[in-house]
Parts: structure tokens; C-alpha cells; sequence
């Protein structure tokens, strides 16, 4: 596997910036919000994001986790994923939630995620914010927030690794071959 | 046993952590870290429980049977409510009422249950290894033994296993001391192959007549014997000092007809867990059960009810742990190799 850096610790730093203020704009505040990362790299992220925003706009912003091994669609056809559990902080009834993730590619996590999510209350938006978009889509998902769109092939992989996770920042695209 | 049947059997060994584990027939082959693959699975399995809608979809679809040869509340029940909240269809099946009353063999009824597309079937069976028959004889079903005869009962001592370590944390090094009938007790064997694997310094409490005779003799005490590390105490007194956990088992009321021992009452008072025995434990141990219990015989009402009892936790956690296996345990890869885990 050859690898390729594309994204620096300063990059996702900046990225994660960016988005935090596009979240806090979109929702003119932070009134009603709500993050959600997914097991296991957005749990992190969402967690970023909370503490930028706790600096621009001086609110606290609850954070929960969402793990979506209950949820797939490919159970019975892939190994079984470790699962683990997911905490909900508030109640989602009536909030704004904005579901946070690393790499956002086929959409089928997303759509695991919502069904995940739904089980919890009924959440009055759902908003989606993804560090990496890598295209190629099977289902009909957007992210509402992206820290950098990526087009790659199908035989490369996007790996996000975070400083909580993978003991590093960065992004990197991943080749077969030398 | 020559090394070349060794290194095969190795390569046979199917196991949970790499989803080509299809059955659960006893836990005397599982490793350390399958052991935590279900406890962590079960930690997720009891934040489901805890919510408003206890109910995720994961095992839609699917068709799970549980057939008792035998009478059961607590495993078959949580067996079903676990098959339930995964979203699986869960059918019932006990002895009388089905084709086994008019003298099916169990060979025709399971391959029958197989026919109908069922996935996993839990059996619960009078005779020991009739879970390993039906594996044996099986191609597409996986099978929970939910136990059978004197021989196994393994989702109960996983779920024993599991309340403990959410008490204890690593229970490596930690005295538990099972006292009762060790001898048909098939809650005592898989608990002592889950127990020892975890590393927990064990202990078996019972008039002699009910411990089975390799280990009264000691021929377990050697360093080769999986389970050498086993005391046996027949003094409950000397067996509890210091013990971390406490397990009565449930004393049949037969045992006193077939003469092993005198009376309920002697039996009562010399090995029944009461409050002033149960302080002969360290602080705070825990008191376990796997039940249905005979207050007043094996165990007395005022520590089965009491502040340090997990009883009823341990049947909450059994939900849980169940959940756990059946996530891991159906849909597992099938291949040829599972063939193994059924000799």
C-alpha cells in the first residue's frame, strides 16, 4: 500500500474551524444544537467541534455517541463489528442534531445512523458534517458540512487518524501497489 | 496426543472474535478474549435495555427456535425477550404439545426445525452431549446449548462471569467459592471452565457425596489438567473465609430420596448460606444464584433478598448476555472447519 498525505494536523485543525462556524451560522447559534458522532473517529471530531464552538460563541453544546453495529444492513454477510455502546447526553425530541463523522462514502453508515438515531426521540432537524467526503455514493445522502471534498477511485482508501484514536492528525489516501 | 492431531485441531479452532464460531455448546473451549468479546458486547446489549424503545433491528429476518426438552423460566424466557429486542422471530417449542409427545426423535424434530429455515435453534435437553448430536447433525441451523443433562449450561456461567466482572472488574485472582451439588450441577462445570480461563481462584464446597470423584481424589492436581488449579473444601466455614464471590446452587429435592444425603434440614444447616456465613466472606462479596432457589434450604431468605444479593441483576444481565450471543453467533461464517467444535 502506498501512501499519500493529503491532509496536515494544521489542515484538519483549520477545517475543523471552518466547520464549527459554518454549524453556529447555519443555525444563527447554538440554541436547540446538539452533536452526535459516530463510533468510533467521529466521536472525537464531535467532541472537536463542541470545543470550538464553546470558544466562539462561549455556549456548551451537549455531545453524544452513536454506534451503529446494531443497525447495519450487511450483518450476516461481513464479519461481525465489535459494538459498543451509544450514549445520548439529552433528549433529542425537538433539537437540531448534526451527525458527525470522519469519512463520509457509500452513505450506508449514515443511513444505519439515522435509523440509530431515531430510536432515541425524534429530532426536529438532522444535520450532517463530515471531515472527508470520498464520493461515490450508494444511497441518497449529503453531507451538510465538509472539511475537504476528495474524488478518489474505488481502489483507494481514505484513512482519517486522530490524536485520541491513532495517536497522530492527519489524512491520508491510501493506493494498492508500491 | 502427537503434535501433527494438535496443530489440526488448531486450525480447526473456530472462535467468536473471528465470527466462524457457529455453536455454543460448552465454554471449555473458549479463550480469554472471546470471554471479552461477550462481556463487551453485553455492555452495549444493556444500554439497549435501558432505553424507552428497547428494540434494534439488527437480526431482522432471522428465525430463532428455542425447544426445552426440559423446564426452564429464566433461560428460556430471556432467550426469547433477547431474541425479541435483536428483532428476530423467536418460536417457541417445548416437549409436550409438539410431535415429541407421539415419540419424535430428536434427530427428526431438529432436522425438521432445520427444514422450516430456522437459523439458530437453543435447546435445552435431560441428556448430557444432546446438543453436540444435533450440531454433529446439522448444516445450515446453529445451536445455543441451553444446557443439558449434568454436563453444560454455558450462557449461564458467561452470564455469571459477566456480573461479576461489572462488580469486580478482572476477576483473575478473585476467591469464588460454588457451594451444593457440584456433582449434577451443570451450572458448577461450565462456571469452573469460564471461572479458570478468567484466571479466578475457585473453590467447590459440598458433603462428599456430592463432588464428583476426580476431584474429591485430586486427580486434577496435576499441573497438565485444565483445571488443577481447582479446591475442593467440604468445610463451608473454612471454604468462605475470604471469598470474594458466593454461589449456592440450587439443591434438588431428589438428591435426599436417592441417599446422598441425610435429610434437607442436616443438609440446611451445615452448608445453607446464612447471614453469619456469608460474613465470613470478605466485605462486600458478592452473592450469586443461578436459580430457581429453595429459600431456606440452600440459601437463606434474608441474604437472597439482601443488600449484597445480585440475583435478580444476574438475570437482567442473562437478557444481555444472550442478546450478545445471538449478535455473535448467528450469521457466522460457515465453513467446513466448524466441523471441529462439534467433536
Amino acid at each position: 500500500m502506498r501512501e499519500t498525505p493529503v491532509f496536515s494536523d494544521k489542515d484538519m485543525d483549520r477545517a475543523v474551524s471552518r466547520i464549527a462556524h459554518e454549524i453556529v451560522e447555519r443555525n444563527h447559534g447554538v440554541e436547540g444544537l446538539m452533536l452526535a458522532g459516530i463510533w468510533t473517529r467521529g466521536a472525537p471530531l464531535a467532541h472537536r467541534l463542541a470545543g470550538r464552538i464553546l470558544s466562539i460563541e462561549g455556549k456548551e453544546v451537549p455531545v453524544g455517541v452513536l454506534d451503529i453495529g446494531l443497525y447495519r444492513d450487511d450483518i450476516g454477510r461481513s464479519s461481525r463489528p465489535m459494538v459498543h455502546s451509544t450514549e445520548m447526553p439529552e433528549v433529542v425530541d425537538g433539537q437540531k442534531l448534526v451527525l458527525v463523522d470522519d469519512v463520509l462514502f457509500t452513505g450506508r453508515t449514515i443511513r444505519a445512523a439515522l435509523d440509530a438515531l431515531i430510536d432515541f426521540g425524534r429530532p426536529r432537524q438532522v444535520q450532517l458534517a463530515v471531515l472527508v467526503d470520498r464520493g461515490h455514493r450508494e444511497l441518497p445522502i449529503r453531507a451538510d458540512y465538509v472539511g475537504k471534498n476528495m474524488p478518489t477511485s474505488t481502489k483507494e482508501e481514505v484513512q482519517v487518524r486522530l490524536l485520541e484514536v491513532d495517536g497522530i492528525d492527519e489524512v491520508v489516501l491510501l493506493r494498492e501497489g508500491a | 496426543m502427537p503434535s501433527i492431531v494438535k496443530e489440526e485441531n488448531k486450525r480447526l479452532k473456530t472462535s467468536l472474535v473471528d465470527g466462524t464460531r457457529r455453536h455454543l455448546l460448552d465454554v471449555d473451549d473458549f479463550t480469554r478474549d472471546e470471554i471479552d468479546l461477550v462481556s463487551k458486547t453485553s455492555d452495549a446489549m444493556l444500554e439497549v435495555l435501558a432505553r424507552d424503545i428497547k428494540k434494534v433491528p439488527t437480526l431482522r429476518g432471522k428465525v430463532i427456535v428455542t425447544l426445552f426438552y426440559e423446564a426452564s423460566t429464566r433461560t428460556r424466557v430471556s432467550f426469547e425477550e433477547a431474541g425479541k429486542l435483536l428483532s428476530a422471530d423467536v418460536i417457541n417449542v417445548s416437549s409436550s404439545g409438539s410431535s415429541v409427545e407421539k415419540g419424535e426423535s430428536l434427530l427428526n424434530t431438529v432436522r425438521t426445525l432445520q427444514a422450516t429455515g430456522a437459523d439458530l435453534v437453543v435447546v435445552r435437553h435431560q441428556h448430557s452431549g444432546a446438543p453436540y448430536f444435533m450440531a454433529r447433525n446439522l448444516e445450515s441451523m446453529g445451536v445455543i446449548n441451553g444446557g443439558d443433562g449434568w454436563h453444560a449450561h454455558p450462557t449461564q456461567a458467561l452470564l455469571d462471569v459477566y456480573t461479576m466482572r461489572r462488580h469486580l472488574g478482572p476477576i483473575g485472582g478473585r476467591k469464588i467459592v460454588i457451594v451444593g451439588d457440584i456433582l449434577h450441577s451443570r451450572v458448577a462445570r461450565s462456571n469452573l471452565w469460564a471461572l479458570t480461563t478468567e484466571g479466578a481462584n475457585v473453590v467447590l464446597c459440598a458433603p462428599p457425596t456430592l463432588i464428583p470423584q476426580e476431584f474429591l481424589s485430586g486427580q486434577h492436581r496435576v499441573d497438565e489438567h485444565p483445571l488443577s488449579t481447582v479446591e475442593i473444601e467440604t468445610n463451608v466455614e473454612m471454604a468462605l473465609d475470604g471469598a470474594d464471590v458466593v454461589m449456592p446452587l440450587r439443591l434438588q429435592l431428589e438428591r435426599q430420596e436417592s441417599g446422598l444425603l441425610p435429610t434437607l434440614r442436616e443438609y440446611s444447616k451445615m452448608y445453607g448460606i446464612t447471614r453469619e456465613r456469608l460474613d465470613l466472606a470478605s466485605k462486600d462479596a458478592l452473592l450469586l444464584h443461578p436459580g430457581p432457589m429453595n429459600e431456606g434450604v440452600e440459601i437463606s431468605p434474608d441474604v437472597a433478598h439482601g443488600s449484597q444479593s445480585l440475583i435478580e441483576e444476574q438475570v437482567r444481565n442473562g437478557v444481555a448476555v444472550r442478546m450478545a450471543l445471538l449478535y455473535l453467533l448467528v450469521g457466522a461464517t460457515k465453513r467446513e472447519e466448524t466441523k471441529a467444535e462439534i467433536q
